[in-house]
């Protein structure tokens, strides 16, 4: 009986501990590293300036992407259906395998210390430069699959209506290939946002670096690096809901 | 198209119908895939208003022919005379002469991104500079006549078998052909469908429009066709009208294919 009450009365001192001692030590912690990482000196500004370098490298290099992807994806499709552009196939062919065969970090640090390396440039369009490059090659592979998948009957149809080649691509098979590909797209940039967060290596400051140069500071590397992997989360989840919404949009516009 | 090429294109026709030369002159076509010589040396003449079909085995070539007219595959040898233009020399512009040579497929190649009105208006807005309003009114007129008027709006995937059909064979009809291509145009259809695919055929074969048919349905030969010929191993082996093909056949190969297929 008496070992009962003993351990009812451990259990309540415990609790009433965690209540009245360890919570508000808690949150006396917390805000005291909130105020360290965040508050003090305005280190939230690392963050925030990190965010939007991010941001501005991941959309410009998207863009890079998309353009050369296409380009090298109608090129190399071409080749593959009518067996014209040799040349340019086998320069595409080249560009793919180095880029998709190396590290993006190391093409990363080739095009800033090695290409750039006796000149002075913006590190920001030196990531875009980069980036864009590497997921150019990406973007390629998955439109030229794309442009594969789309039944040769279709690209009959469109020629022998008497539109030429590149109209019955434009007005045929690249509408059809891109609805196709959006899901493998927009993966591929969600990949990319994530991939940017090796830009701290030409010491750009991005949103990975913002939080590693405070926890170099604080010596709390909790907080900051919680609050950058929260932030990354939530643009990927952004971007998710923005690319299910399109394809959506696409497919209503079929049935 | 600029308006020089099509002035251009409009004289030499000038000058072909003078001449009274068949609408298609086909010499000596030859098609080879690597070693198969799917086509051996293929001459016919096709006048304006005949209505050709083409039958025979499968493997004899005779797709392979149609689709040589409008050189969606390239001829090894042999020439094409379209209106009295050469149409296998690689200075023409194919592309041009492809408007005037409608086709239509056995999987039907609807564009499926599109309605069926899109599907109809493309060609004659994009390579004829028809204005939006005159294209969709000629594709209403015709897909009056193919009873189809109410799915303009529809996509393809909605459509039946034979539905998807009767609209590709109205998607070349808006380019105005001088010329249609059929192949195998029932060959993917369920059988209750053939019917109102046939009909439709039947109807522009009656408005005397010039047809290329490669088709199995010996039936609808019989009914419409003005002339018929059989091809067997890439080579034309008999050529005569409906009544004297089916008939009175003259060669062993017709005789043996006519025996199995009627």
């Amino acid at each position: 009986m008496d070992f009962i009450i003993n351990l009812l009365i451990i259990v309540r001192d415990a609790i009433r501990y965690f209540f009245t001692s360890y919570i508000p030590q808690l949150i006396q912690e917390f805000s005291n590293d909130f105020y360290l990482n965040f508050i003090k000196e305005d280190r939230w500004k690392y963050i925030v300036d990190g965010l939007g370098v991010t941001l501005q490298v991941t959309l410009f290099a998207v863009l890079i992407g998309i353009a050369l992807g296409f380009i090298v994806a109608i090129i190399r499709a071409t080749h593959d259906k009518t067996g014209n552009l040799k040349f340019f196939n086998w320069i595409c062919h080249i560009y793919l395998t180095v880029i998709r065969g190396t590290p993006v970090l190391v093409q990363l640090l080739i095009i800033y210390f090695v290409i750039f390396g006796s000149v002075r440039v913006d590190k920001v369009l030196v990531a875009v430069i980069a980036f864009g490059i590497n997921s150019g090659a990406y973007v390629a592979e998955i439109v030229r699959g794309g442009i594969m998948s789309i039944d040769a009957g279709q690209f009959e149809a469109g020629r022998s209506l008497g539109f030429n080649y590149t109209q019955t691509m434009i007005h045929i098979v690249l509408p059809q290939a891109l609805k196709n590909v959006l899901p493998a797209l927009g993966n591929e940039f969600i990949v990319l946002l994530k991939e940017t967060s090796v830009a701290g290596y030409i010491a750009l400051e991005d949103l990975t670096k913002g939080a590693d140069i405070i926890r170099s500071q604080t010596f709390a590397p909790m907080m900051p690096l919680l609050a950058v992997a929260a932030i990354y989360l939530a643009f990927v989840m952004l971007l998710s809901w923005l690319i299910k919404l399109l394809e959506r949009r696409l497919r209503n516009s079929e049935r | 198209m600029s308006d020089k090429k099509r002035l251009q294109m409009e004289e030499m026709k000038a000058v072909w119908e003078a001449s009274g030369a068949p609408l298609i002159q086909v010499k000596d076509l030859e098609k080879h895939f690597d070693d198969l010589h799917a086509l051996n040396g293929v001459s016919v003449d096709i006048n304006k208003g005949d209505v050709v079909f083409v039958v025979g085995p499968s493997g004899s070539g005779k797709s392979t022919f149609l689709r040589c007219l409008n050189r969606l595959e390239e001829p090894t040898a042999g020439e094409i005379l379209f209106e009295g233009i050469n149409i296998t020399n690689k200075m023409t512009d194919i592309n041009l002469h492809r408007q005037k040579m409608g086709m239509v497929f056995q999987q039907f190649n609807l564009f499926p991104h599109m309605t069926i009105m899109k599907n109809l208006t493309l060609g004659p807005m994009k390579l004829q500079n028809m204005s939006k309003e005159a294209a969709e009114a000629q594709a209403m007129q015709l897909l009056e006549r193919v009873g189809l008027a109410d799915r303009a709006d529809a996509y393809p995937n909605q459509l039946s078998g034979g539905q998807k059909q009767r609209i590709a064979i109205v998607r070349a009809l808006c380019m105005k052909p001088d010329v249609m291509l059929f192949d195998e145009p029932t060959s993917a259809l369920d059988p209750e469908m053939v019917g109102e695919v046939l009909a439709v055929m039947r109807d522009l074969a009656e408005e005397k429009m010039t047809m290329v048919v490669v088709t199995h349905e010996m039936a609808f030969a019989k009914e419409v066709a003005s002339r018929v010929i059989f091809m067997a191993d890439g080579k034309i082996v008999e050529e005569a009208a409906p009544a004297e093909f089916f008939e009175n056949p003259k060669t062993e190969r017709l005789q043996n294919f006519l025996a199995k297929v009627l």
